[in-house]
């Protein structure tokens, strides 16, 4: 395979082929999302192909590529340029790509220090619902000309268009990180957590699970060394490995067959510990849950607590179980989807049924 | 361009159903009452409105939009009324609809460190709100002593840290918004995702025109243990601008990161004598913050950094007292460069920082050609340049011609890879220019996502996306591989 490849002009005759006929098309790039959304339908239509870092000036803290680049392919380029995707955004197998990663609306252990995938995406180019290539945002840090499309397609499932190129904005990598460990219950942690976001430390990871609170901090070494001392803890040496664990979701916690829940909650509200096994992450704002309970129930719960809730993996259900949306916003999402995709060609019924 | 304002029979009815129907709402049909709503921060277009309304309570504004949705009337939101591209200007036969009296914080929660507000609040006050919990609120335009919350999420406004602290669509997780038919929705949770599209991110910047804001969930952060300032002083703007990439290049982000050219530098010092090099040809204000050790060890490298690329003075600011001092010029820039001339213009284009050196001396060379002087102020850090041009509106043509040198300016950034704004938004002063930097199909898909909203047009009509007939009248429509898009449409 070509390391740089523009396959603009063979993804827009395939689009606009499947326009012509209302042919659905299942957007696919490396493969590794799949699991990800509802279940897939319609027409494979490959986009792996269409890869390459277009453009990357480190010093603009900007790089723009095609959305089939393999996230590796690009994380490598960044690291040797001492950056890095500050939004850690997980890859869920060897082939992921840019691409699927956007749509998809990823982020790491670091999303709740610096922000998701949308807060990084300055721009992108995309094939639309009337078959034709349009480029919204840009390569530049401040714009407002115009509705922010670029950021609208950011964990859009790809249902509203087929992603051509992003332009992100990239940041330098801290120049130390440091994790610590203290053994305490999922209470006293929240508690905690919620204490030190009110400090200005560099703290970049807090994850607690099974007894043990990790607290990950990244930045200036004096700023690192001083954070550490002064929580106390064990150190943990081997820190990289771990947090990858946790970002790929191949720590041992998720390796259970059980239904997986994902909650997405106020940081600060109370343990689900009742519910069954968890493990809580962004510093309390997604938690894993293990558990046996009726999604009704689980839907209800994340709801008062006011956030939401995601059956993430089910072995009795194929694809991922959504929140139902209220019918205002189910409604609204519908009107977007008719403007921007009128046939439903891409992706229909990935992110909703309706949608 | 002070039309015909008498209110058309949809207008009537509505004030008429505000009056009856909701009696406690103040409604303003003066001429006297009406004349403070005529214009926003752009005081060049003005047209005084038939009608302003002042809601207080959601169920109104949802109450109010319905009846403007049934009637077919035009509603123009307005907060605080400093925007800087005319976008609250009233529209004919519309109503005003004024968030001014949606002024209350409503929950300050320092555990998920939120504060939950109304539009109407002013942006510092916020950070005014929790400063005793050692938190603050990020984005920092310079208008935030007066600027509304509201219209901080309508236009997504910047500030000078946005380089590391983000926009306002990086700092708030949740809005309560009404739709033109008095749906109310809410977007985004406390949590920090939400299910379906990202409407939270689409809300900011879309200027009116999508919804009517009424409630803002903004994170909070907590505030820097420490900050340092460093003042540069360059005699060649190219060297400055190179001193911003190695700053950057050696992985440094500072919190604050600006520059100004001679005649800026001029201006801020006869005003506020802030102590500034005035015969030094850019001066770089580089701040940078987090606890004591960090500041210490990055000022050191960026110290050592200006002084290899070649700056012939760095100051580093001993106190909060200097710190203040040397931030006094730059944040006094804009009423500074006013001194200098009756009445000036301010352009707000973001370039790719390399470009730097070159869009200053094409901006230069266009001012000679206009015969205009121009001051520059720059957010160094994230490419977002401030020309700001001086003219007299009493001369005659000269309005004329500074708008049509702004022009030039915006195309030039548009060239070179950049936008045609910003921080400001378009609002109906760069409607224009949106046909140069978007060419028909995305401004086709901007339609389509409006009317998915707003399906009449009801919300702030005739701004921030011109027609696909406006911009083919213009001219000024993109054209690819020497074919018109569109070919169906007629032009003139």
């Amino acid at each position: 395979m070509r390391l740089s490849e523009d396959c603009t002009e063979a993804l827009l005759g395939q689009v606009r082929q499947a326009l012509s006929t209302g042919t659905p098309l299942n957007i696919c790039g490396g493969g590794s999302k799949t699991h990800l959304g509802r279940a897939a339908a319609g027409e494979v239509i490959e986009v792996a192909a269409h890869r390459g870092i277009v453009s990357y000036e480190p010093a603009e803290l900007v790089l723009t590529a095609r959305a089939g680049t393999p996230l590796r392919e690009i994380e490598a380029v960044l690291t040797e340029h001492g950056q890095h995707l500050p939004f850690e955004p997980p890859h869920f197998g060897e082939n992921a790509t840019l691409g699927g990663t956007i749509a998809c609306g990823l982020s790491g252990p670091a999303r709740f220090a610096r922000g998701a995938a949308r807060d990084y995406v300055l721009g992108a180019k995309l094939i639309n619902g009337a078959g034709e290539v349009v480029r919204f945002g840009g390569q530049v840090m401040k714009n407002v000309a115009g509705y922010d499309m670029s950021r609208l397609m950011v964990g859009a499932y790809g249902t509203l268009g087929l992603l051509l190129e992003i332009s992100l904005k990239v940041l330098p990598l801290p120049e130390c990180t440091q994790t610590r460990v203290k053994r305490m219950g999922s209470q006293r942690a929240l508690a905690l957590m919620a204490e030190l976001g009110r400090q200005p430390l560099p703290l970049t990871g807090a994850v607690w699970e099974a007894g043990s609170l990790y607290l990950r901090f990244a930045g200036a070494e004096a700023a690192v060394t001083e954070a550490g001392d002064h929580l106390g803890g064990e150190k943990l040496e081997i820190d990289t490995a771990w947090w990858q664990g946790v970002r790929e979701m191949s720590a041992h916690f998720f390796t259970s067959e059980r239904p997986l829940w994902r909650l997405s909650l106020p940081p600060a509200s109370a343990p689900f510990a009742e519910a069954g096994e968890t493990l809580i992450d962004w510093g309390g704002a997604q938690r894993w849950l293990k558990t046996q309970i009726e999604p009704e129930q689980v839907f209800a719960a994340a709801t008062r607590a006011g956030g939401h809730a995601t059956l993430y993996r089910d072995p009795r259900v194929s694809g991922q179980v959504q929140q139902p949306l209220s019918p205002e916003l189910l409604a609204l999402h519908q009107r977007i989807k008719q403007a921007l995709d009128p046939q439903r060609v891409f992706n229909p019924g990935r992110l909703y049924a309706e949608i | 361009m002070n039309t015909d304002n008498t209110a058309s029979d949809a207008l009537t009815s509505v004030l008429q159903l505000i009056r009856r129907e909701l009696p406690s709402v103040a409604l303003l049909t003066r001429p006297e009452q009406l004349r403070a709503y005529e214009c926003d921060g752009l005081s060049a277009y003005r047209r005084t409105p038939e009608a302003v309304v002042l809601p207080d309570t959601t169920e109104q504004v949802q109450t109010i939009l319905r009846w403007c949705h049934d009637l077919s009337v035009p509603v123009v939101a307005r907060g605080a009324g400093t925007g800087l591209a005319a976008g609250a200007l009233p529209v004919a036969g519309g109503l005003v609809l004024s968030l001014a009296r949606f002024n209350r914080i409503l929950e300050v929660d320092l555990d998920n460190r939120m504060a939950r507000v109304e539009p109407g609040v002013r942006n510092l006050a916020i950070t005014e709100a929790v400063r005793g919990e050692g938190l603050y609120y990020a984005p920092d335009p310079s208008s935030q002593i007066a600027c509304s919350i509201g219209g901080n999420v309508a236009e997504n406004s910047g500030g000078v840290h946005c380089l590391k602290y983000g926009l306002t669509v990086h700092n708030v997780v949740a809005l309560e918004i009404v739709l033109i038919d008095g749906t109310l929705l809410r977007l985004g949770s406390a949590a920090l995702d939400a299910p379906g599209f990202d409407l939270l991110a689409l809300m900011h910047g879309s200027e009116g025109m999508l919804g009517v804001i009424t409630e803002i969930t903004v994170r909070l952060l907590p505030r820097p243990e420490d900050v340092g300032v460093l003042l540069a002083a360059f005699d060649d703007v190219r060297a400055a601008g190179q001193a911003v990439a190695a700053i950057i290049g050696a992985g440094i982000v500072p919190a604050g990161l600006e520059m100004m050219d001679k005649l800026a530098i001029e201006a801020a010092e006869a005003f506020v004598h802030a102590g500034y090099p005035t015969d030094a040809a850019a001066i770089l204000l580089c701040e940078l913050d987090g606890t004591a050790a960090e500041v210490a060890s990055y000022t050191g490298r960026v110290q050592t950094i200006l002084k290899q690329q070649g700056a012939t003075e760095v100051r580093s600011a001993r106190d909060a007292a200097e710190r203040e001092r040397f931030w006094k010029g730059r944040k006094a820039a804009f009423p500074a460069v006013g001194r200098l001339a009756p009445d000036y213009y301010c352009m707000d284009g973001t370039i790719p920082r390399a470009r730097l050196p070159e869009v200053l001396q094409r901006i230069g060379e266009l001012s000679t050609e206009y015969g205009l002087p121009v001051a520059n102020v720059f957010h160094a850090g994230d490419g977002n340049l401030h020309p700001l041009i001086l003219y007299d509106a009493n001369t005659p043509g000269q309005l004329e011609r500074t708008e049509e040198f702004g022009g030039k300016i915006l195309e030039l950034c548009v060239e070179v890879g950049g936008t045609i704004t910003g921080e400001h938004g378009v609002g109906l002063e760069k409607v224009d220019h949106m046909c140069v930097q978007f060419p028909a199909p995305e401004l086709a898909q901007f339609h389509a996502l409006k009317a998915a909203f707003d399906p009449e047009c009801l919300l702030n009509p005739g701004k921030a996306v011109p027609t696909l007939h406006r911009c083919a009248e213009l001219g000024a429509m993109h054209v690819h591989n020497g074919q018109l898009p569109h070919p169906e449409l007629e032009r003139f």
